[in-house]
C-alpha cells in the first residue's frame, strides 16, 4: 500500500477503536447502573468505599481548598482595591469558589487522588485474577466491586467540595480581614446577601455530582478494562487522570453555558 | 450419572488461532483427574471452558449434566456455586483478612449467621493447616501457604467439583507435598472431583487416578499412573522423564539456523 493510503487505513481504525472503546463504556455504564441494587441493599459497601476515596481525599481537598481561597483574598483585594469595593471580597471569594473553583479544582484532585487510585485497584484485581475468580464463585463483580464504588464516588464528590469551598471561603477570610484588614462585617454581610442558594449553591452542587460520576465511571472503566498486565494497568492509570482531567473541563464550559446565562 | 464431567469434541480459539481441536475429556465422580501438557497448550483454557467462562466453538461440556455452553449467566451461576477453582496464582481477594477470603462466599450466598460462618472458616482452614493464619492480610503470607488458603476457599461451599490451575507450580519440594496431598484427602473425604491441571508430572501420578495429556491442540495419551509410566509413546516418555528434546522441540519453529545466519549465501 502506499503512504498516504496506509494513513488513511490508520486513521480509520483508530476512529473506529476509539467510538468501539466509548460504546463498551457505555454499555458498562448502564450495566455499573441495572447492577446497583445489591450496593443499595448492602449500604455498608458504599460506606467502606466513600472512606477508601472520600476520606483519603479529604487532607488534598482541604490543604488545597485552603491555598485556592488565600490566593483568591490577595488577588481579589489587589483588583477590588482600585475601584474602592474593598467590602465586596467576602462576595467574589465565595462566588468564585461556589460556583467554579470549588466544585472543579476539588474535582480536578479527585481524579488525581481518587480516580487514579480506584483504576489501579480494580486493573490489579483483574490482572491478578481476582474478578475472574469472583465470577467463578458466582458473584457478580460488577454488582459487588464496581457498582459501590461507582456510588461512592458520586456521593463523596459534592461533599468534597463543599469542604473545599468552606475551606477556601476560610482561606480568603484569613488573608482579607486578618492579614490585610477588610471590614469583618461587610465581608460576612456581603457575602451572606449576594450568595444565592438556588442559583450559586444548587448549581454548584449539581456540577459536583456530574463530575463525580464523569470521574468515577472513567476510573472504573478504565480499570475494568485494561489489559491484565503491569503495563497496562499504569497505562490505564495514567489515562483516567488525563481523560477525566478533561472530561471535567468540558462539561463545566456546558454546565456553566446552561446555568448561568441570564445572570447579570 | 457417573460423569460429573463430560468434554466431547471440543474446539475453541480465541481469535482465528484453534487452541483446542476435538478434545474428549471425562471426569467421573469421586475422581481425581490430571490434564498435563507443556505451558500455552491450552490447560487453563480447557479449565475456563469447564468453568463456562468462555464457550467452545463447537462440541459440548457437560457439567452435572448440564450443558455449560448453552447455559444462561443465572444458570450458569447456579452451576458454578458447585464449582471450586483454585487459580494459577491463588487469586485471593487482596483487600480482605485471610477470613474473610473463605467467609466471602458464605456471606455472599447463604444466609448463615456470623457465628456459624466463623465455625465453618476456622474449620475450613483447619483442614488446610492454617487455622493460625486467619487474621493474616494475603500480602503476609508465603507462597505455599497462600495456595493453601485459596485452597480452603475453593472448597468453602462445598463443591462437587474443584479445579486446580497450577497447583505445584512456584512451590518448594514440601509444599509440593503437602498441597498434593491435600488434593487427595479432600477428594475422598468431602466426596467431590478434583480436575488439577499441571506440568509436574512425578508429584501428580503420584495423587491421581487418570491423566489426560494435551499437546497441540488434542489429547495426545490417556490413562492411569500405571499405564502412563509404562507408555512407550515418544511424547509421554519425553515429558514423564523431562527430556528437553524429543517429539517436543526444544527450538520454536524457525527458518534454518544456517540461513538466519546468512551461511554460504
Ligand atoms: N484471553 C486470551 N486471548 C487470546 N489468547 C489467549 C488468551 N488466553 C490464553 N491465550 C492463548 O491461548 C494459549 C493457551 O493458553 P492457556 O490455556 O493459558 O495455556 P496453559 O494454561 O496450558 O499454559 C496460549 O498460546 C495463550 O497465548
Ligand atoms: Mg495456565
Amino acid at each position: 500500500m502506499i503512504a498516504p493510503l496506509r494513513l488513511v487505513a490508520r486513521l480509520g481504525r483508530r476512529t473506529l477503536q476509539a467510538v468501539a472503546r466509548i460504546g463498551l463504556a457505555t454499555r458498562f455504564f448502564f450495566a455499573t447502573l441495572l447492577h446497583s441494587g445489591t450496593a443499595f441493599r448492602r449500604f455498608g459497601l458504599i460506606i467502606r468505599e466513600i472512606y477508601s476515596a472520600g476520606v483519603l481525599s479529604l487532607i488534598i481537598i482541604l490543604v488545597s481548598g485552603l491555598f485556592v481561597g488565600m490566593v483568591l483574598g490577595l488577588q481579589g483585594f489587589e483588583t477590588l482595591q482600585t475601584y474602592g469595593s474593598e467590602s465586596a471580597l467576602g462576595v467574589l471569594v465565595a462566588l468564585s469558589l461556589v460556583r467554579e473553583l470549588g466544585p472543579v479544582v476539588a474535582a480536578l484532585l479527585f481524579a488525581s487522588r481518587a480516580g487514579s487510585a480506584i483504576t489501579a485497584e480494580i486493573g490489579l484485581m483483574k490482572a491478578t485474577e481476582q474478578l475472574a475468580a469472583m465470577e467463578m464463585m458466582a458473584v457478580d463483580p460488577v454488582a459487588r466491586v464496581v457498582a459501590p464504588r461507582f456510588w461512592a464516588g458520586v456521593l463523596s464528590m459534592p461533599l468534597l467540595a463543599a469542604l473545599f469551598s468552606a475551606m477556601g471561603i476560610f482561606g480568603g477570610y484569613l488573608v482579607g480581614v486578618v492579614l490585610i484588614g477588610v471590614d469583618e462585617g461587610s465581608f460576612w454581610s456581603q457575602m451572606q446577601a449576594q450568595v444565592d442558594f438556588e442559583e450559586d449553591i444548587l448549581n454548584g452542587v449539581i456540577k459536583s455530582v456530574v463530575f463525580g460520576v464523569a470521574i468515577t465511571a472513567i476510573a472504573l472503566f478504565e480499570g475494568y478494562d485494561a489489559p491484565p498486565t503491569a503495563e497496562g494497568v499504569s497505562r490505564a492509570t495514567t489515562r483516567t487522570v488525563v481523560t477525566s482531567s478533561l472530561v471535567i473541563l468540558a462539561l463545566d464550559f456546558v454546565l456553566t453555558a446552561f446555568m448561568f446565562r441570564g445572570v447579570s | 450419572m457417573d460423569n460429573l464431567v463430560e468434554i466431547q469434541d471440543v474446539t475453541f480459539g480465541y481469535n482465528e488461532r484453534p487452541i483446542l481441536k476435538g478434545i474428549n475429556l471425562t471426569a467421573r465422580r469421586g475422581q481425581v483427574i490430571a490434564i498435563m501438557g507443556s505451558s500455552g497448550c491450552g490447560k487453563t483454557t480447557l479449565l475456563r471452558l469447564i468453568g463456562g467462562q468462555i464457550k467452545p466453538n463447537s462440541g459440548s461440556v457437560h457439567v452435572a449434566g448440564q450443558n455449560v455452553g448453552e447455559l444462561d449467566t443465572a444458570g450458569l451461576y447456579e452451576l458454578r456455586r458447585k464449582m471450586g477453582m483454585l487459580f494459577q496464582f491463588g487469586a485471593l481477594f487482596t483487600d480482605m483478612s485471610v477470613f474473610d477470603n473463605i467467609a466471602f462466599q458464605m456471606r455472599e450466598h447463604t444466609r448463615l449467621p456470623e457465628e456459624i460462618i466463623r465455625d465453618l472458616v476456622l474449620m475450613k482452614l483447619h483442614a488446610v493447616g492454617l487455622r493460625g493464619a486467619a487474621d493474616l492480610m494475603p500480602s503476609e503470607l508465603s507462597g505455599g501457604m497462600a495456595r493453601r488458603v485459596a485452597l480452603a476457599r475453593s472448597i468453602a461451599l462445598e463443591p462437587s467439583l474443584v479445579m486446580y490451575d497450577e497447583p505445584f507450580a512456584g512451590l518448594d519440594p514440601i509444599s509440593l507435598g503437602v498441597i498434593g496431598n491435600l488434593i487427595r484427602r479432600l477428594t475422598d473425604t468431602l466426596g467431590l472431583t478434583s480436575i488439577v491441571v499441571t506440568h509436574d508430572v512425578q508429584e501428580s501420578l503420584k495423587i491421581v487416578d487418570y491423566v489426560y495429556f494435551v499437546s497441540a491442540g488434542v489429547i495426545e495419551a490417556e490413562g492411569t499412573p500405571e499405564e502412563i509410566r509404562r507408555s512407550g509413546l515418544p511424547f509421554v516418555h519425553q515429558f514423564v522423564h523431562g527430556e528437553p528434546d524429543g517429539p517436543v522441540p526444544f527450538h520454536y519453529p524457525a527458518r534454518s539456523y544456517a540461513e538466519d545466519l546468512r551461511l554460504g549465501s
